[in-house]
């Protein structure tokens, strides 16, 4: 397990490195950056005065060096004009639009990102299961049809589009504003009771939303996956000896179901993170999402830079917990390993 | 032989002679379908499906439109009507006051409420303008070739025919409707397309050369597989440099769109390859003496090329999904270029949802499409095996 485990690991640093340079190549791929194209800007405006300052700025941050030594000093594997300081010595760089260091910028951002993902990915299991297991044993009844109907429109709406109508709809006849993540009253007040309820009642059209996609495709998975296990003969033969319906069902074939769930997780949680990002511009929520449309627009390269390797993170991490929790769950997958 | 000189048995015997084709009763076609191509045997089970055909008529409905959308819109995209901004969707009607006169609209005016700030639109219900059909409207160049007026479709002499209202400047949408199919549903095509070779290039690669090039596709494919793929659209979407034309621009988000596909296909032909080279029927041609191109054209592919086809369906979808969303968000296509996505970028505030509800209408063709390639995907993953 303990081999298992460190082999997981190297592969995640490895492919995280990977992850970043390409992020950073990518960020880098339109031509000119923050300073120069302000300076561009602050020129025609006559202003030379802010040019010598934005200029100096350029090397200050070594603008004018080349990509790939850009990319080792964000990395903090070169040292930079303040010697090493990069993503491995916990510096996150810094964001030329609101001058200030990216870890002032997005902190809050991250913790909510964060919390409406978990939420997301929470709210899929907890419907998709139990949906899934009504309609498997009750194939082809009116709620097996209901569920697939569901199903099939889930994966049809574009989810930015169903956030929108959401926001409109709930507004208009619950009277509840839902752009932003709690209630404009509480911007700045401490964190009490009301104001996590405020959170939590914000947070339910975004989960819902953001989760609706992911749920489908689990049902649908889910669903083929139990009625394989139903028809086998371990579950007629426990059928046939008397065993409970409900206790037969639970012990046996949910749990062999279950397999291919978890380790669904690692193909759910992009789509999750990405439908995140949608969701969080159409609604307006303090996630990273807008952040990062906005940074991306403006060649913020550092703040962009750290928002994408963070999202990118998010669906590693994630994986790697599918794969730990399977293999935990799932001696085959376990000692297969070990004997190889 | 006589038969009587056989002893009776002690458990009862049919002592008619034994035919197999008679005792079990075989489908009546058994004998053709032994006898007929795998591909004809998928069309059977193909048709079989009635939603999948259904979604397939749907969409070749849709595509074959698509070089006509000019003929069938009543409208030309960027046809103003500057006394009718806003205006809402105006209903055909069929009878008036009691008397049947076909297809017809009323025509409206309008008032501009300079308190509120908003067109107010009175239906004139006394007159009926009936709607014309094959006639002449607005001019367009037929396929950039020749200038043409034939309309299937016309607003009334003198009036106006907006079904689904119209936009901000007075545009008609339904033809503006019309018009997107052809970017947005060629948009999923094109991408798959990009998608489909990527894959089938480096899937196959790894799958018949196996070894450190197997190991390092694999590698890349499980790096692109773990991206959240709409933060990377973006990334690569704001990277296209915005002095490009419209068009340059609809290759590059295809290009994009496809070259983050290619993975998921990629990874069904490698494991496939894998398989299928272990098979007998491979050794079989082996050792009859087949070449190594003969092998992989004649016997491999064709085994997993109806697979691939059928999850390429399935992953057209997200394309035109992901150009949708791309251009609501205004990374996408930009406006002289019309696609769903830039239509429904007008619809993005909650005051455009509130006060002008019809623009959100370019929701309904997207879903219909999304659903018809579903519905026709997963029909064709059923009968990609039609020895099952």
């Amino acid at each position: 397990m303990i081999g298992f485990l460190l082999r997981r690991i190297v592969t995640m640093a490895v492919s995280l490195l990977i992850i970043s340079a390409l992020v950073f190549f990518i960020i880098k791929l339109p031509p000119g950056d923050f300073l120069s194209n302000q300076i561009a800007e602050l020129r025609a405006q006559g202003e030379g005065a802010s040019a010598e300052k934005a200029a100096f700025l350029i090397k200050e941050y070594g603008l004018d060096s080349p990509i790939w030594e850009q990319y080792l000093v964000w990395l903090g594997a070169w040292p930079g004009p303040n010697g090493f300081s990069g993503l491995l010595q916990g510096d996150w760089g810094w964001s030329f639009e609101y001058e200030r260091p990216v870890r002032e910028v997005i902190g809050d951002a991250l913790w909510l990102t964060l919390a409406v993902n978990l939420a997301a990915v929470i709210f899929v299991h907890v419907v998709a299961i139990p949906i899934a297991i009504y309609s498997a044993t009750r194939q082809y009844s009116f709620g097996d049809y209901a569920a697939t109907l569901f199903g099939y429109i889930g994966l049809a709406m574009p989810s930015f589009l169903l956030a929108l109508i959401l926001l409109f709809y709930s507004n208009r006849w619950f009277g509840i504003s839902i752009g932003g993540l709690y209630d404009p009253d509480f911007y700045g007040a401490p964190w009490d009771w009301p104001k996590v309820k405020s959170l939590l009642s914000h947070l339910v059209v975004p989960t819902v939303v953001i989760g609706l996609g992911g749920t489908a495709a689990m049902i649908r998975r889910m669903r083929a996956n139990l009625l394989d296990e139903l028809n086998k003969q371990y579950y007629v033969t426990a059928k046939a000896k008397g065993m409970p319906p409900t206790r037969a069902l639970l012990k046996y074939p949910f749990r062999m179901s279950l397999n291919p769930f978890i380790a669904d997780i690692g193909n759910l949680l992009p789509h999750l993170v990405s439908g995140s990002v949608l969701v969080s511009l159409v609604l307006s929520l303090p996630t990273v999402g807008p952040i990062l449309l906005a940074a991306l627009l403006k060649q913020d390269q550092y703040l962009a830079g750290f928002i994408l390797l963070f999202t990118a993170c998010l669906t590693v991490f994630g994986m790697l917990i599918s794969d730990l929790m399977l293999a935990w769950l799932d001696p085959r997958i376990r000692l297969g390993r070990r004997s190889r | 032989m006589n038969r009587r000189e056989v002893p009776p048995p002690l458990h009862y015997v049919d002592l008619e002679p034994f035919d197999p084709g008679t005792s079990e009763p075989q489908p009546a076609d058994s004998e053709a379908l032994a006898n007929i191509s795998s591909w004809r045997l998928m069309w059977r089970k193909f048709r079989r499906h009635r939603i999948a055909m259904a979604a397939a008529w749907i969409l070749v409905l849709f595509y074959a439109l698509i070089p006509f959308v000019e003929v069938v819109a009543p409208y030309n995209v960027a046809h103003r009507h500057n006394l009718f901004m806003y205006a809402p969707p105006q209903p055909i009607h069929l009878f008036h006051e009691g008397r049947f006169v076909g297809p017809f609209v009323h025509p409206y005016s309008f008032t501009f409420d300079q308190e509120r700030f908003r067109h107010d639109y009175t239906v004139d219900k006394t007159t009926a303008q009936p709607i014309r059909f094959f006639c002449r409207g607005d001019t367009y160049k037929f396929w950039g070739l020749w200038q043409s007026d034939f309309h299937l479709v016309c607003p009334p002499e003198d009036g106006t025919m907006f079904l689904l209202g119209t936009d901000r400047l007075g545009r008609d949408l339904l033809s503006r409707i019309i018009l997107g199919a052809r970017i947005s549903l060629t948009i999923g095509l094109v991408g798959i397309t990009v998608s489909f070779a990527l894959g089938l290039f480096f899937g196959g690669l790894a799958g018949y050369l196996g070894g450190w090039v197997d190991y390092v596709v694999q590698r890349m494919i499980e790096i692109l597989r773990s991206l959240p793929e709409l933060p990377l659209w973006l990334a690569l979407s704001a990277a296209l440099p915005p002095s490009w034309s419209p068009i340059v621009v609809f290759f590059g988000i295809t290009i994009i769109l496809g070259m983050l596909d290619w993975p998921g296909l990629a990874r069904p032909v490698r494991s496939k390859l894998l398989a299928l080279r272990e098979e007998d029927f491979v050794k079989a041609a082996e050792l009859s003496g087949a070449s190594k191109g003969r092998i992989i054209l004649r016997h491999l592919i064709p085994n997993f090329m109806s697979h691939l086809i059928a999850s390429a369906t399935l992953s057209i979808p997200a394309m035109i999904l992901g150009e949708t969303a791309l251009s609501f968000l205004g990374l996408g296509l930009r406006p002289p270029v019309t696609s769903w996505g830039v239509l429904l970028h007008e619809a993005q505030s909650l005051a455009a949802i509130q006060l002008y509800p019809w623009l959100l209408f370019p929701i309904v063709p997207v879903v219909i499409i999304i659903l018809a390639f579903n519905f026709m995907g997963d029909g064709m993953r059923d009968a990609a095996d039609p020895y099952h």
